[in-house]
Formats: C-alpha cells, structure tokens, sequence
C-alpha cells in the first residue's frame, strides 16, 4: 500500500512528487510514456511568466506568483538552466494603451513586481529588433526562461533520491475505491494506495472522470511553434510578448536557454489528445502573427518545428484540490500557462492538501540539492579542461551542432532517472537539438545506449519509446549475424 | 601548451587530404590535419557505391577507394593528422582550438589555415513539413552511415523527398537491401543531383520520379505510417487535390546541403549568403589573411573530383601565404552575376595575383538549354561559349585566363551571365 500515488511524470506531477518526497510517505508515479516530461511539459513556450496576465484572485494567478518566486532558488538546486532576461509586452496601437496600463495593474494587483510601460529610445535600447510599428511595452524584469526539460527531470530525479518510486510505459486504466482505499489499474500491476494525485495533462478529465460524476471536461489546446538555431537566437533579448487584440492571443518570440530563437504559439481547441502534428496553417499564421513584434526574424535560419498541447478548460483556471465524494483523490488539473511558471507552487499546494489528509511528518534526511549535466557548450576553455581532466570522455565531441560530448551523454544515461531512447538523451543533454537535427549524431548515440544499457540491443534502440524502434533490421548479408 | 605548425587543415575528408598533400609538394613542411571523425576520409567512406574518379584517376572508384588513395599519399609523410578530434573554436589570428579523447584540450598556432569542414544536410524542420515527428525521418546520409557503416536497416517501405544525389543513391541503396522505394518526390520541376544518378539508380530501378511534388503530410505517432504527397504550383505552394497517400515506415530526405562554417565564422571568415560558404578569392583565401577554404564548406561539389582540384589550389596557396612567396597585391575585382548563374567561386580576382589559367566555377538557377556562357570585361565579352544543358545539379567552370585580365588593365568590372545568343 502506497500512501501516495502520482499519475503523471509531467513537471506537474514531478513537481509534487518532489515536495512530497520531503515528507516520510511512500510515493510511487505512474507515467504512461518510457520517460518523464513527455506530454506538456516538453512542448510549450519554457516561459517562467512574471504573473500579470492571469486574473486577479484566481489559482493561476497565485500560484504563478508563487512559482515564479520560487524557481530561481528551485533552479539553482537542481542544476536547472535559468535566466532572468525579462520580459516585454509590446503593443503596436496607441489605442491599445489602456488595454496595457490595465496588464500593468493587473499584474501590480497579482504581486508581480518591477512592471513598467517603457517606450521611446528606452525601449529601443531594451529591445532594438522590436517591429517600428511597436508604441510602447510592458516590461516585467522578474520573468525568466528556463530549461523545461532538465527542470521536469531534475524534479523528478531529485526525487527519486528521495525515495519515490517512478514506473514508465505504465498507463493508468482505472481508479476505483476500495475497501477505504484506491486500486489504480494498469495493463500490468495494480497499485494500491492512500491518495491520489490526478496529474494527467491533457487526460486528466479521462481519470477525474473515473471517480467522480461531477465530470470534467479538457480540451487539448494546440500550440505550434518553430525553432530557429543558436545563429538567430539573440535576436531578441526579451521574451517579446504581444498584447492581445481583437484579432487574437498572438504569439511570443522569445531566446530558450539552449540560445536558440523560439517563435510561437498558435492555439487550437482540437479533438485529439494526440494531435501533437503541424499544419501548414499553424506555420503560416506563425510567420504572419511574429513579424508584428518583432521585424527581421530570420525564419531562414529555422532547424525544427513542433506542437504542444494545453490542458484547456473551458473555466480558464487551474483545478487543484480534492475531489468531492472522493477522499483522497486530488486533481492536479487544467495546468495549461502559466503551469511551467506554477510547478514548484503547484508542488506545495498538493502538498499542503496531502499534509491534511495523511498529516505526515516531515523527514529529517531530506535530499535537497542534485547536480545536473555540465554543458561544455557555454563554459569556456578553462572549465571544459577541467572536465575533460576529470573524464576524458568530456574531449569526445559527439553532437557537433550544440557541441555534447560522450561524457555528458554516457552521464544523462546513468543519472539515477537515466535516458534510455534518443529523445531521453536529447532532452537531457541538447544533443540533436542543433542545427543538424540528429542528422549526424544519431548513429553515434544509438551506439553509446549499445554500449552503456545491457539490456538494451541496437535494434531496439527508439527515438522515444516502444513502437518507435529507430531501425528495422539488419542488412542482407548480415541477416542473422551478429553486430560485429 | 601551445603547439604550432606552419598549416593546419581542419577535416581530413578529400579536400583536406589534397589540401595537406598539395602544400606539402609545394614544400611545406608543417602541416597538421584535424579529423572529427576515426578515420580520414570524411563522408567518402560511408559512399560504397561507385562512380568516384573519373577525372582523377581515369577509372570508377568507389568512396572509400578514393579516400584511400589520398589517404596514403598524405601518410607518405610531412603530414601529421590528429583523429576523433573536433576542433572548437578558430580565432582571427589563427589560433585553433580542439578537443579529443586521447589528448583532451589541444591549442595550436597555426600561420596558415585550410578550412575544410564540409557540409551538413538539410534537416525536415528547416523544411517546415506539416504533421508528426515520429521515428523514421531521417536524413538521406544518416540513413547512407546506418547502412553502409553500421549495417543496419532504417526502413523497408520508403517515400524519398528531394532528388539530390545522396536521395538518389539512397534509393538505389535502400532498393539492392530489399527495401521498397515507392518514389523520390521533387520540389522543383527538376532534379537536383546528377543526369547519371537520375538514369543510375531511379531509372534502372523502376523508381518514380515526381518532379514538381512535395510532401505536405507526415502521419504516425511512434514511426512514420505514411507521407502524403501534392504536385506545386510554379511558386511551390501544394496544388489542392493532388494528394497521393503512401503508406510507408521511412521518409528519407536529400534537399539539400549546408556548408558548415560555424567555425569560419568564428574566425570573422565572410560568408556569402549564396554558398553560404566563404567568400574568397583566386586564391581561395578568405576575407581572414591567411585562412583558406576547399570543398564543401567553400560552396557544395557535385563531384569530388573537383573538391579534389579545388582543394588542391588552396593547399598550394596556403604554402605559398607561409613561405612568404604570395607575390604583390593589385587591384581586386568582384564577379558580378546575373542572368541565370547563381554564384562563381572564387567571388573576388586579382588579375596581378592569379595564375595564367584560373578556374571559375559556377552554378545555374535553372535548367538551361542551349544558352551561352558568357564573360564581359566592363562591356567587352571575352568569353561566349554554347553549352547544350545545364542545370542546377551540375557545376559547370569557365579558365578565366590572366593575359585577357592584364591585356585591359583599366577594367573595372567581371561579369558571368547567360546569354540566348
């Protein structure tokens, strides 16, 4: 019997595994995928918002607020790329003004601090690439980028150390009530448990809805975005936000912390919970809506293009709290933006909720701090010597484009919460996300998961998971035979 | 610790190698070659087929016999090579840094340099192809090293985007495996690789060719499932109602290659937005003193023979920059192009500095039939010359000979165009 069963290894639900972990409670999460921080959490704007857009007084914007507060130290902890570059909502209409000093009060209400309209020369110097058409701007010096996958793994990992027990390619089936306890099924196991936390992303209305009548309804919201190499990534120097209109949301153009350019996102109410594809639509809205912000990208330099799904529901506001008639199933719902910003406050509240039901103590042996990967790529000659004293395998450069060495995958591989596909190690490193796209370090990672995972042959190496197996077989005369 | 050397080449695929050996005839006697990879040859070796030679050697050789064979001139000795090292940065005055396993951080003053990186391919996302992002899509030549050098099956059922000749090898590859290739689609209403290629390994085949079509779908969750294909209009937009569904486990896409000067720009080398190589002139050395570029990196080959030639000229030149023997500057002119050709390597000439008989060499913006060649010195044409065909897949060159140059020492302007008549 576990005291605490998580579904989802989402950063929602790492994030409350985490916090949970400092507690003396067995936890277990259950994530559907071969990895963490497959769903949401690794297709989205990796913004840590400052807090002036959600409406005052709702969860969003508290827990944004709080998030936002607590991730910088978070950060540092885990090893977790972070960087307070600020951000800016610009508006391109003298009518809209009042529309921005509205966003400025809001977020003064919300308890953002340092908001300021700047316009004129300042702002130019703040921001030379922004459109001419660009009147003024809201600046919010307190919002960062950050690194949304290393902080959905580092949360995660951190928590395993401190004993919570993750289960991958695991998906939830039922969640039934039994003898003063839940049963959650899955094809394989059944887990028994005292509390329940719902952190299914985009299916966290399927498993609401499997233990209570009071339905919930989420609606994947698609959000398209492109990538453009670390060449256009200081085209900004802001996350450039643009102030809704009448004609829509738009779209943000913001550097990542990999020093790439990100454009995007679109956003679609759609039907399937899978429909992470993009469409010639979403491309051509994207390149349209960006240029009225931001004059000059250049798209030319794009390397990738990708979707994202939201958590949409129809109320605008995240759910979180136990569910009625339900004792000890908790929903950890609707985390659509800002929910990267929210995760760590997102980790308490749940927390605070599990504090009443099970009313743990604290555990004394609490694990608080990990390291993450060195990244060669930004740490100068100096420091990479030093690594490369300390493993010569920090001198074999194995992804060429963002510059990721043996060291750094052989490492992402034997982390405690270690990368058994192509994409576990892309994400924990940066490899393949470059320029290149994979195109020439895939051959040589396949060999490294060879090498490093016993129990893992060539051929079944994947790019994310079972059913996508990178190669098909051997060629004609090696038929049979073994890889020599 | 610093080492030095007189030239360092950085890629040991076939321009360095006739680079290093080239300025070690011209005798250099310091010179240092940079592989990235664990054996020289570059991307040759993972080209098994044939058809590599022709020029050079008067005979068909395949890849990694051809990379062979300049392997073993260059280790005749003279030439030191350092292997599975990449090299990280490269500053303006010339000081190249690398890592590698086996001696971890290596600085190395160089006084002259060759840049001889290569390319890399155009990946999907620089494409913008709507749909999934599943297993299965993958690069013509990372699918040509899984194959070739891994020995490993990327797929069975395969649609091919773009017809450059890597896609084109590819398909005839992937066929002789067992592999069903249903067909190489083409954006452009032509191809992009070698007539040969088209006639070699599609033709021969019973491979389809569909110019003027391009993927606008990719479906499959976990792996590729199918790619659907349209015909395009004459600006490239996807003609409604034209979609072929096929249903497949791979797409493999050849549209295009890179130079790679990640590195050349760190050194302040000018890239032209054409080649998006270098720009250089008749010595092929750069906007840099002293640095140098052959091959792919300087503007992408069809045929290696030429990366050979090319590669050849700079490692002289750069010889001759060490050994001070560069002789006196004059006065440099650009080509200019227009009318049908895209871009000239070299961009830049010194009449004063170049050799009796320079190679220029170009490619055109379409297909071509019976146009002339033209070059005008100001307004006088010194070169008219018929070709039957050309295309964009094939370079095509013009001697740019010095006595025409310094017969008219007060011309201002070089120009390359195609004309009807």
């Amino acid at each position: 019997m576990y005291d605490v069963v998580i579904i989802g290894a989402g950063v929602s639900g790492a994030a409350c595994a985490r916090e949970l972990s400092k507690r003396k409670l067995s936890i277990c999460v259950l994530e559907r995928d071969e990895d963490v921080c497959c769903g949401t959490s690794k297709a989205n704007s990796a913004i840590v918002h400052a807090g002036f857009d959600a409406a005052t007084g709702s969860l969003m914007a508290r827990l944004n607020v709080r998030g936002s507060t607590l991730m910088g130290p978070l950060c540092a902890d885990l090893g977790v790329d972070l960087h307070n570059i600020g951000s800016l909502v610009v508006c391109t209409d003298e009518s809209s003004m009042p529309a921005l000093e509205e966003l400025r009060d809001r977020g003064a209400a919300n308890g953002v601090e340092g908001l300021e309209i700047v316009s004129g020369e300042r702002l130019h110097a703040l921001e030379p690439n922004l459109a001419d058409s660009v009147v003024a701007a809201l600046w919010a010096p307190s919002a960062s980028i950050v690194n949304p996958f290393q902080l959905n793994w580092a949360l995660a990992e951190n928590a395993l150390e401190n004993g919570v027990a993750f289960h991958f390619d695991t998906e939830v089936v039922g969640v039934v009530r039994e003898d003063g306890a839940w049963s959650v099924h899955t094809p394989g196991e059944t887990f028994r448990t005292r509390c329940v936390i719902n952190a299914a992303g985009v299916y966290a209305d399927v498993i609401h809805n499997m233990v209570s009548p009071d339905t919930m309804d989420i609606v994947p919201r698609r959000g398209q975005y492109f990538v453009l190499d670390t060449s256009a990534g200081r085209h900004v120097r802001h996350t450039v936000f643009q102030l809704p209109t009448k004609l829509g949301k738009g779209v943000l153009v913001t550097p990542t912390t990999a020093g790439n350019l990100l454009v995007g996102p679109t956003a679609e109410d759609i039907d399937d919970r899978e429909g992470t594809d993009t469409t010639a639509e979403g491309i051509r809205e994207l390149l349209a809506k960006a240029a009225l912000s931001v004059k000059g990208i250049p798209f030319r330099e794009t390397i990738t293009s990708f979707s994202g799904l939201r958590a949409h529901r129809a109320e605008h506001d995240f759910l979180i709290g136990e569910v009625a008639g339900a004792p000890g199933f908790i929903d950890c719902a609707a985390i659509e933006s800002p929910g990267l910003s929210a995760a760590p406050a997102i980790g308490e509240m749940v927390a605070d909720i599990v504090d009443g039901i099970l009313k743990p103590a604290l555990r004394d042996d609490f694990i608080a701090t990990r390291a993450g990967i060195p990244n060669v790529e930004w740490i100068g000659a100096k420091d990479w010597e030093a690594l490369i004293a300390e493993d010569p395998a920090y001198g074999r450069v194995v992804c060429r484009c963002r510059k990721v060495t043996e060291a750094q995958i052989v490492s992402a591989i034997h982390h405690p919460l270690g990368a058994r596909s192509l994409d576990g190690v892309k994400r924990r490193t940066e490899a393949c996300m470059g320029r290149c796209q994979a195109g020439f370090c895939t051959p040589k990672i396949m060999e490294i998961l060879d090498r490093e995972l016993a129990d893992l042959s060539f051929d079944g190496i994947t790019k994310a998971g079972p059913g996508s197996e990178l190669i098909v077989g051997r060629d004609k005369e090696l038929d049979g035979g073994d890889r020599s | 610790m610093t080492r030095s050397y007189e030239i360092v080449v950085i890629g040991g695929g076939p321009a360095g190698l006739a680079a290093a050996i080239a300025a070690r005839d011209a005798g250099c006697t310091s010179i240092l070659v940079i592989e990235r990879d664990r054996e020289l040859g570059g991307i040759l070796n993972q080209c098994i087929h044939n058809g590599f030679g022709l020029i050079t050697f008067d005979e068909e050789l395949t890849g990694p016999e051809y990379a062979a064979r300049f392997e073993e001139l260059a280790l005749q000795g003279g030439i030191d090579v350092m292997l599975d090292a990449m090299v990280i940065d490269v500053s303006t005055d010339k000081l190249v840094t690398a890592v590698s396993l086996d001696e971890g951080m290596v600085f190395i003053q160089a006084q002259a340099i060759v840049l001889a990186m290569g390319c890399r391919e155009r990946p999907r996302g620089a494409l913008n192809i709507p749909g999934f992002r599943p297993a299965g899509i993958y690069s013509a030549g990372t699918a040509q090293r899984l194959v070739n050098i891994e020995g490993f099956m990327p797929g069975r059922e395969v649609v091919i985007l773009g017809s450059g000749d890597i896609g084109l090898i590819m398909a005839r590859r992937m066929t002789l495996e067992g592999a069903h290739v249903a067909c190489v689609a083409e954006l452009m209403p032509y191809s992009g690789g070698l007539k040969r290629n088209i006639v070699q390994c599609l033709d021969d085949f019973g491979i389809p060719l569909l110019l003027s079509h391009t993927v606008v779908r990719i479906e499959g969750r976990k792996r590729v499932e199918s790619v659907t294909i349209a015909e395009v209009d004459g600006k490239g937009s996807p003609i409604p109602g034209t979609e072929t569904v096929y249903p497949c486990d791979t797409l493999l896409l050849s549209v295009g290659l890179i130079p790679e000067n990640e590195l050349s720009l760190a050194a302040g080398v000018e890239l032209s937005p054409v080649t998006r190589g270098p720009v250089v002139n008749e010595r092929l050395e750069t906007t840099v003193d002293g640095i140098f570029a052959a091959g792919n990196v300087l503007h992408v080959h069809d045929l290696v023979d030429y990366v050979s030639q090319e590669a050849a000229v700079a490692g002289r030149n750069a010889a001759a920059y060490v050994g001070g023997g560069r002789g006196e500057d004059g006065v440099s002119m650009d080509i200019v192009v227009s009318d049908g050709i895209r871009y000239t390597v070299p961009q830049v000439v010194d009449p004063a500095r170049m050799p009796d008989e320079l190679t220029v060499r170009f490619r055109v913006d379409g297909v071509y039939e019976s146009r002339f060649v033209s070059v005008y010195l100001d307004d006088e044409r010194i070169y008219h010359r018929k070709r039957l065909i050309m295309a964009p897949g094939e370079m095509e060159q013009v001697i740019l000979r010095q006595k025409d140059l310094l017969a008219r020492p007060g011309v201002a302007s070089i120009s390359f165009k195609l004309e009807e008549a």
